[in-house]
């Protein structure tokens, strides 16, 4: 069983990049049974996702990725 | 766009763009440096946009290159803030007993999707990250702020993919602690 500091590292490393299926299953079974862990799921979701409102809360364009050469 | 419609327009832009490099870089003069030289190439390209909108998208992709160049010259000569990062790995390491379980668990903030909403949220959100070291700081502004991939930002910083998702783990616990008792209040 994944402790729950694990468990962090791959909710966050989710955000970074694709899981593997076995990772994706542990942390599955871990969020089943974790209030603390489903809501830093959340919270860090939602730091993601504040990322791009801060852009639009500045006015800044969408997307930076754009090649300015 | 005549030079002169440029000017104004980029006159405009101008405190964003401060703004923005202040956020990335966190040192006001190297950022407002920046700045400068991103205003002076676009003027250089006046000619070549249709409008203010391509004009203000065009000069937030130079001054972003620029911010990187500016991340790349420092990490040759890295400044690690050897007892800033200790700390923030210990302040995270006591959230947890000795088996990795929460000594206290994290509870949900309520309707975290309005403070969006809210003026007073984005200046606690940029204290919060100014607050974190400035490595992890750095990774979590490329990552979530400039919105570039995981294996971008580790190429530009010289560090391995594994140290950019201790650092980026590392940021978004110290960000959201700082949240909940700063914004979300709980203490």
């Amino acid at each position: 069983m994944l402790s729950c500091k694990d468990a962090t590292k791959l909710i966050s490393q989710g955000l970074d990049r694709r899981l593997s299926l076995v990772e994706r299953m542990g942390l599955h079974l871990h969020l089943l049974i974790c209030h603390g862990c489903r809501a830093t799921e959340k919270h860090l979701v939602f730091l993601h996702e504040a990322g791009a409102a801060w852009r639009q809360h500045h006015d800044l364009p969408s997307t930076l990725q754009g090649d300015s050469k | 766009m005549t030079p002169d419609e440029l000017s104004a327009q980029l006159h405009e832009l101008q405190p964003r763009l401060v703004r923005f490099a202040r956020m990335q870089l966190r040192d006001d003069s190297a950022a407002d440096d920046a700045v400068q030289e991103a205003l002076l190439a676009a003027l250089e390209n006046a000619r070549s946009f249709d409008g203010a909108a391509a004009a203000a998208t065009w000069v937030f992709a130079i001054l972003k290159n620029k911010l990187i160049d500016e991340f790349r010259r420092r990490s040759r000569n890295p400044v690690v803030d050897v007892d800033a990062e200790v700390a923030l790995g210990e302040q995270l390491d006591e959230q947890f007993d000795a088996r990795g379980h929460w000594l206290t668990p994290p509870s949900a903030w309520s309707d975290p999707g309005a403070s969006l909403e809210q003026k007073r949220f984005w200046e606690v959100f940029e204290v919060c990250i100014s607050g974190l070291p400035e490595r992890p700081a750095r990774v979590f502004g490329m990552r979530e702020l400039l919105g570039m991939e995981t294996e971008e930002i580790c190429k530009e910083l010289g560090i391995s993919t594994s140290n950019c998702w201790v650092l980026l783990h590392r940021a978004r616990l110290g960000l959201r602690d700082c949240l909940s008792r700063r914004w979300f209040g709980e203490d």
